[in-house]
């Protein structure tokens, strides 16, 4: 597994100072991604989903920063590398698509320049070849006529087209692993299924990584191989999909999933836990879930907090059913 | 594309017209054309006279229309205090401060790009931090005191620089230039960076904040995402859309420019039109007054009409939108 992994994060943390002492979005998260397999990741909002995607991508906001652990792609360690390094990697080993397509294009460049400059920064062709390839990409995603639309600009497309192009975008310069944080949170219902298939379909086709943040479990269920579930800025539970949706190890998921049984079947938001998850300024001692757990005891209240033992972090895995 | 320039065109003439009537109102109302002509001494045969030739006697609307007309072709009329056609002491003047506000608008521009860009990039630097204090001196200081200062150190201590005066000129004809002799540059120096210095800090804070703005939005994020340099970051996409909303202001500034020269043209004695215009409120001369007015006014709204038109150039979505706002 070691060396067959695409990615694998090994114990991240990120901290970010603030005057009221240090928060740890990301507190020791480890998993990996093989190549052509997605990662769902859920999660309560502020649980640190984006945070970790940027880490992996080297794109976090000062002052925000990797404070421990380490990335790994393709076995070579990514997260200490130079500035100019790192640049490189992203867009040609890691690509990332965003939430928001109608505001992740530059709205006074065309959209076949964006993807011509991509091109040309990450691979060794001429003018022509990018525009040919740019073409190529767009035709990919399922722009309609794209040698024709390539000079347009992004305001004349929809929002489910204009995220095909940001998939284009994302894909052009071919890297092994795509950071999809949300890519259909903003999009029209009707056109979520269509964009995350696409996305499904292009990576199959390419043997591309995927890490794909949602909060959907209909999408969960749909596309990814494994999930996992993050809590208060760690991990609580990763595994395969059927066996985190069916059988989940970890209260909070078990909680996630809610009454009915067999979440999988049917499409629909993460379901509603009673209390709410803990600011980071507030993280409590042990395990992190244990005010709202069920089953928690003494020892969950206690450090030294649960080690991930088989899929989940917690002392009594499997014991809270759904 | 052509609906929204007439649009514009027409909306700028409206403009025009009232800023006339404000004009053709001095004549009016501000002392008396009769008086101010003829002198003490005078017939009522003589008064009856020029206000025939004048046209004073006829309705207030036709009065305008004729000064109206009468300014389009050029014409101002002749001044109180010259006795010559305002039209043609005009063309003496313009050229000086043309050529002042062209220097100092070039100034102002471009180092206020240059500098807010800088400051914007490397917005936790030392120079960055250094320039921006530096700027908060530039926004306060007075115009007047910039160029006293500037004429004590330059011109009265050092003594590099003339204090006053725009030197030797060339005559082409229709144009006088300062920029072809040595003495005329020199003068043009500290007059042109006066002027400059408050509309150049006041653009380089615009451009700051502008580019900050922009580069925190989503799609610089994905520019990065997708391993971009950071000069194409810089330049190819945030600079450019920092430029929309800077441009507005920039046009504006332009017209500021020219209407500030009135005092850095005093300060340095500076033969261009805002000294005359100053020279002619002292004298009560209305005709050169009113010229004046005119030519600011024309210079505001024309600046105003190429700034919307560059808009939308620069900007793509305005093209869509407009025309379907047309329609
Ligand atoms: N500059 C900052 N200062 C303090 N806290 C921050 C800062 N930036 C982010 N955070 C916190 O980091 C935590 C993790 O944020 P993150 O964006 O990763 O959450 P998320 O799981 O992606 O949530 P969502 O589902 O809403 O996107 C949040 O609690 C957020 O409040
Ligand atoms: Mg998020």
């Amino acid at each position: 597994m070691q060396n067959t992994a695409l990615l694998t994060v090994e114990n991240l943390c990120v901290e970010i100072p603030t005057r009221r002492g240090i928060l740890k979005p990301v507190d020791d998260v480890s998993l990996q991604i093989a190549p052509g397999e997605i990662l769902g990741v859920v999660g309560e909002s502020g649980a640190g989903k984006s945070m970790t995607g940027n880490a992996v991508i080297g794109l976090l906001d000062p002052p925000a920063h990797i404070s421990g652990g380490q990335v790994l792609l393709n076995g070579k360690r990514v997260d200490n590398l130079p500035r100019e390094q790192m640049r490189r990697v992203r867009g040609k080993q890691i690509g990332m698509v965003f939430q928001d397509p109608l505001t992740s294009l530059n709205p006074l460049l065309p959209i076949g320049d964006q993807l011509v400059e991509t091109i040309q920064e990450h691979l060794p062709v001429s003018q022509r070849e990018a525009r040919d390839r740019a073409v190529a990409a767009l035709d990919e995603v399922g722009i309609p006529a794209a040698s024709s639309r390539i000079d347009s600009y992004p305001h004349e497309f929809s929002g489910g087209m204009r995220q095909r192009v940001v998939i284009a975008l994302a894909l052009c310069a071919e890297p092994d692993l795509v950071i999809a944080d949300e890519p259909t949170t903003a999009l029209d219902v009707s056109v979520q299924a269509q964009i995350i298939s696409l996305l499904k379909k292009l990576c199959r086709e390419r043997g591309t990584g995927v890490m794909l943040v949602t909060h959907d479990m209909g999408v969960i269920a749909e596309a990814s191989d494994r999930v996992a579930v993050m809590y208060a800025g760690r991990l609580a539970e990763i595994g395969p999909v059927r066996q985190v949706l069916t059988d989940p190890q970890h209260p909070y998921t078990a909680g996630l999933m809610g009454s009915t049984p067999g979440a999988s079947l049917g499409r629909r938001r993460l379901n509603q836990i009673p209390g709410t998850m803990p600011g980071l300024n507030a993280v409590p001692d042990g395990c992190a879930y244990h005010p709202r757990c069920p089953r928690a005891e003494a020892k969950c209240r206690a450090e030294p907090r649960p080690p991930v033992s088989g899929s989940a972090s917690c002392w009594f895995p499997g014991e809270v059913k759904i | 594309m052509l609906a929204y320039i007439i649009q514009r065109v027409f909306q700028s003439i409206v403009v025009l017209l009232l800023v006339g009537l404000v004009a053709f109102s001095m004549f009016r109302f501000v002392g008396d054309p009769i008086d101010n002509m003829l002198g003490q001494e005078r017939t009522g045969a003589d008064i009856a006279r020029l206000r025939t030739q004048l046209g004073l006697d006829q309705p207030f609307p036709v009065q305008y229309y004729k000064f109206l007309s009468n300014a389009v072709q050029g014409n101002f009329g002749v001044s109180y205090r010259q006795g010559r056609p305002v039209s043609q002491i005009i063309a003496e003047r313009a050229p000086a401060t043309l050529e002042l506000a062209a220097v100092s608008a070039v100034l102002a521009i471009s180092f206020g790009v240059v500098l807010g860009v800088f400051t914007a990039i490397r917005r936790n630097g030392v120079a960055a931090n250094l320039i921006m204090s530096a700027s908060l001196i530039g926004v306060s200081l007075p115009t007047f005191l910039i160029g006293i200062l500037l004429i004590y150190l330059f011109a009265v201590e050092l003594g590099w620089l003339p204090s006053f005066g725009r030197g030797d000129v060339v005559d082409l004809g229709w144009w006088s230039t300062g920029f072809l002799t040595a003495s005329g540059l020199k003068a043009l120096i500290l007059p042109a960076i006066t002027l400059a210095l408050f509309q150049m800090t006041l653009i380089m804070r615009l451009v700051r904040s502008e580019m900050l703005e922009v580069l925190r939005q989503d799609y610089i994020r994905f520019a990065r995402a997708r391993g971009l340099r950071d000069r194409s970051i810089y330049f190819r996409h945030a600079l450019k859309n920092t430029m929309v909303p800077v441009i507005t202001v920039v046009g504006l500034q332009l017209g500021a420019i020219i209407a500030f020269a009135i005092i850095t043209e005093t300060v340095f004695q500076w033969p261009g039109v805002g000294l005359l215009f100053i020279n002619a409120i002292q004298f009560v001369d209305i005709p050169v007054m009113a010229a004046y007015l005119m030519l600011i006014s024309v210079m505001f709204v024309g600046i105003n009409l190429l700034v919307d038109i560059l808009y939308y150039f620069i900007d793509p979505r305005l093209r869509v939108d407009r025309t379907a706002a047309a329609k």
